[in-house]
C-alpha cells in the first residue's frame, strides 16, 4: 500500500482497522465491542493468569500432538498411495470424502468413543489436518520425474532409499504446502474440539468468559489465538519458499 | 594361448569379445510392439550406437539392458551373466539428466556411490576426481538449476563414471544440449572410449553423431522394431578427431544411413 508516495510496510492497513475498532468501542455502541486498547490491557493481565496458562498449555499440547500424528501418518500414507495404484484406488475416495466432510459433526461421536478429554481433542485435531496432508503428499509424488526414480533404481536404490532420498524430497514442496494448510485446519480442529467438549483448554475459558459477558477477555484470548495461528502459517510459508528454488525445476 | 582355449574361442567367436549380448528380446506395451525378437552383440571396450527414428524402441532396449524394464521374452547377458535387474556392472546417463534438484553437484556426482553405501569422505573424493575430469571444477557447491544444459549433462556423465561400471548406457545424452556443447561432448566421448576400457551403448537419433563417435552402429527400424543393419566404420578412427568429418568413409556412411532411414521419416 502506498500513501502520498510513501510505501507502507506490509500490514499497515491493520492499523486502520484497529483504529476503527477503537473508535467504535469508545462510542459504547454495543457491549460486544469494547475499545481495542481495553482489550490489549486485558490481554496483558490475562496472559499471566493460571487459567490462561493452563488453557494455553492444554491447547498447545493437543495441537502439537494432533499435528504430529497428522504429519507422521499423513506424509507416508500420501507418498504410498501416490506410488501404488492399488492403494490409491482403495484409499483416495475416503481421503476426498473426509477432506470435504463437515468434521465438526463427527466430534460428538469421537467423544462417545474416546471420552470427554484430551484424547478426543487430539484425534479431532488430527482428523482436521491429515486429509490435506495426504492429498498434497500424493500430488507431490504424482508429479515426480520418472527418470529420477529410474536413476535411483539403476544405481541400486532399495525401496527405503528411494522413499527417503527421492520421493520425499521430490514431493517436499507439495508436502510443505499440505502441512501448512493442515496446520491451519488443525488450529480450527483443536479449538472446535475444545469448544464442543468445553471442559478443557480455551473451550473452558470461552465458556467462562461468554457466560459472564467478559467481552474484553474473550477478545483478548481470540487475538492471541489469531496471532499464533497466523505466525504458524507464515513460518510454514517461509519454509515452503525455501524449497521453491527446486520446485520449478524438477 | 592353450589348445582348449583356442577351440573355445572358435566355437563362440562373437561371445568371446562381447561385453553385452541381447538375445531374442521382445517387449510389448499393451498392443504396441516396441521390440520384436531383437538380437545384438556389443563388443567389449567399444562404443556401439543404436540409431533409428523416434519410437523405434531404442530407449526400451536400453532400459532392458539396464535392468529397469523386464523383456517379455529373450535375455540379456552381461560379462557371461544373464541379468534381471540393475547392477553395479552398468550405469545410465539420462536424456533429461535426472539430477537431484535439491542436491549440489558434488552430492549428485557422488549419488551413485552413496546408494552403494560408500562412505562419505571416500565417495566425495572420487566425485571430486570425476568433476575435474568433466571440467566442472569450481562448481561442486552449485545446484543443477544454476547450470546450463551442457554442464548438467556433464554432471550426469560424471555420476555415471564415478561408479566405475563396466558398461555405460547413454540415452540420447546430448539431445538436450546446445550445438557447440554437443560437439565438445562428441569429442570427449571419443577420448573417453579410448581412455577407459569400458563398453558404451549410445542411443542417438542423429546420423552424424552416431557415425562420428561409434565403433559400431546398429540401425534400428520400427514396426516391428528390428536391427536392419550393422555398420562398422574402419578407416577414419585413427585420423584424429578434427579430420573425421572430412573423411570420405565418414561421408559415405552418413549418406548410406540416410538412404535407408529416409523412408521412415513421415
Ligand atoms: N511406458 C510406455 N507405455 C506405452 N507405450 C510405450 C511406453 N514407452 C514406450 N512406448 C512405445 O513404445 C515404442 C518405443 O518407444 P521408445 O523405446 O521410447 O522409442 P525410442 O526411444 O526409440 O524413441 C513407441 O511406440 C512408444 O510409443
Ligand atoms: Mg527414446
Amino acid at each position: 500500500m502506498t500513501v502520498l508516495g510513501y510505501r507502507l510496510p506490509g500490514m499497515s492497513s491493520l492499523l486502520l482497522w484497529a483504529l476503527l475498532w477503537e473508535v467504535v468501542g469508545r462510542t459504547g455502541w454495543t457491549f460486544f465491542i469494547p475499545p481495542l486498547s481495553d482489550v490489549f490491557v486485558t490481554l496483558v493481565d490475562v496472559i499471566g493468569t493460571p487459567a490462561f496458562l493452563k488453557a494455553m498449555y492444554e491447547t498447545a499440547y493437543a495441537f502439537l500432538a494432533g499435528v504430529f500424528f497428522a504429519v507422521i501418518i499423513g506424509i507416508p500414507v500420501g507418498i504410498l498411495i501416490g506410488k501404488s495404484r492399488l492403494l490409491d484406488e482403495l484409499i483416495l475416495p475416503w481421503v476426498n470424502i473426509f477432506l470435504s466432510a463437515p468434521l465438526t459433526a463427527l466430534v460428538p461421536v469421537l467423544m462417545v468413543l474416546f471420552g470427554f478429554g484430551m484424547k478426543s481433542i487430539i484425534i479431532t485435531t488430527t482428523l482436521f489436518a491429515i486429509w490435506i496432508i495426504i492429498l498434497n503428499s500424493r500430488a507431490g509424488v504424482k508429479q515426480i520425474n520418472r527418470s529420477l526414480v529410474d536413476m535411483a533404481r539403476s544405481f541400486g536404490a532399495t525401496p527405503m532409499d528411494a522413499f527417503f532420498k527421492i520421493y520425499f524430497w521430490a514431493a517436499l514442496p507439495e508436502i510443505l504446502g499440505g502441512v501448512r494448510i493442515g496446520v491451519i485446519r488443525a488450529v480450527k480442529g483443536v479449538i472446535i474440539g475444545q469448544l464442543l467438549i468445553s471442559i478443557v483448554g480455551f473451550g473452558a475459558l470461552f465458556e467462562l468468559y461468554s457466560n459472564n459477558f467478559m467481552m474484553k477477555h474473550f477478545w483478548a484470548v481470540l487475538i492471541v489465538l489469531f496471532a499464533v495461528a497466523f505466525s504458524l502459517s507464515e513460518f510454514l510459508a517461509y519454509l515452503e519458499r525455501r524449497v521453491s528454488y527446486y520446485a520449478a525445476s524438477r | 594361448m592353450s589348445q582348449t582355449n583356442d577351440a573355445f574361442a572358435k566355437a563362440v567367436p562373437l561371445d568371446a569379445d562381447s561385453a553385452v549380448s541381447v538375445r531374442n528380446v521382445s517387449k510389448n506395451y499393451g498392443d504396441v510392439e516396441a521390440l520384436k525378437n531383437l538380437s545384438l552383440e556389443f563388443p567389449r571396450g567399444q562404443l556401439t550406437s543404436l540409431l533409428g527414428p523416434s519410437g523405434c524402441g531404442k530407449t526400451t532396449l536400453l532400459k532392458i539392458i539396464a535392468g529397469l524394464l523386464k523383456p517379455d521374452s529373450g535375455e540379456v547377458e552381461i560379462e557371461g551373466k544373464i541379468i534381471s535387474s540393475p547392477g553395479p556392472d552398468r550405469s545410465f546417463v539420462f536424456q533429461d539428466f535426472a539430477l537431484l534438484p535439491w542436491a549440489s553437484v558434488l552430492r549428485n556426482v557422488a549419488f551413485g556411490l552413496e546408494l552403494r553405501g560408500v562412505a562419505k569422505s571416500e565417495r566425495e573424493a572420487i566425485a571430486e576426481k570425476y568433476i575435474k575430469n568433466v571440467g566442472l571444477t569450481g562448481f561442486e557447491k552449485a545446484y543443477p538449476h544454476e547450470l546450463s544444459g551442457g554442464m548438467r549433462q556433464r554432471v550426469g556423465l560424471a555420476r555415471a563414471l564415478a561408479v566405475d561400471a563396466q558398461v555405460l548406457l547413454l540415452d540420447e545424452p546430448f539431445s538436450a544440449v546446445d550445438e557447440q556443447n554437443r560437439r565438445k561432448f562428441q569429442e570427449d566421448m571419443l577420448e573417453l572410449v579410448r581412455g577407459e576400457n569400458k563398453t558404451f551403448i549410445f542411443v542417438t537419433h542423429s546420423i552424424e553423431e552416431a557415425v562420428y563417435v561409434s565403433d559400431q552402429i546398429a540401425i534400428l527400424l520400427p514396426r516391428p522394431s528390428r536391427v536392419s543393419e550393422i555398420i562398422r566404420p574402419t578407416s577414419f578412427r585413427g585420423t584424429g578427431k578434427e579430420n573425421i568429418r572430412r573423411s570420405p568413409e565418414y561421408l559415405d556412411i552418413v549418406d548410406e544411413i540416410w538412404a535407408s532411414l529416409r523412408n521412415y521419416v513421415e
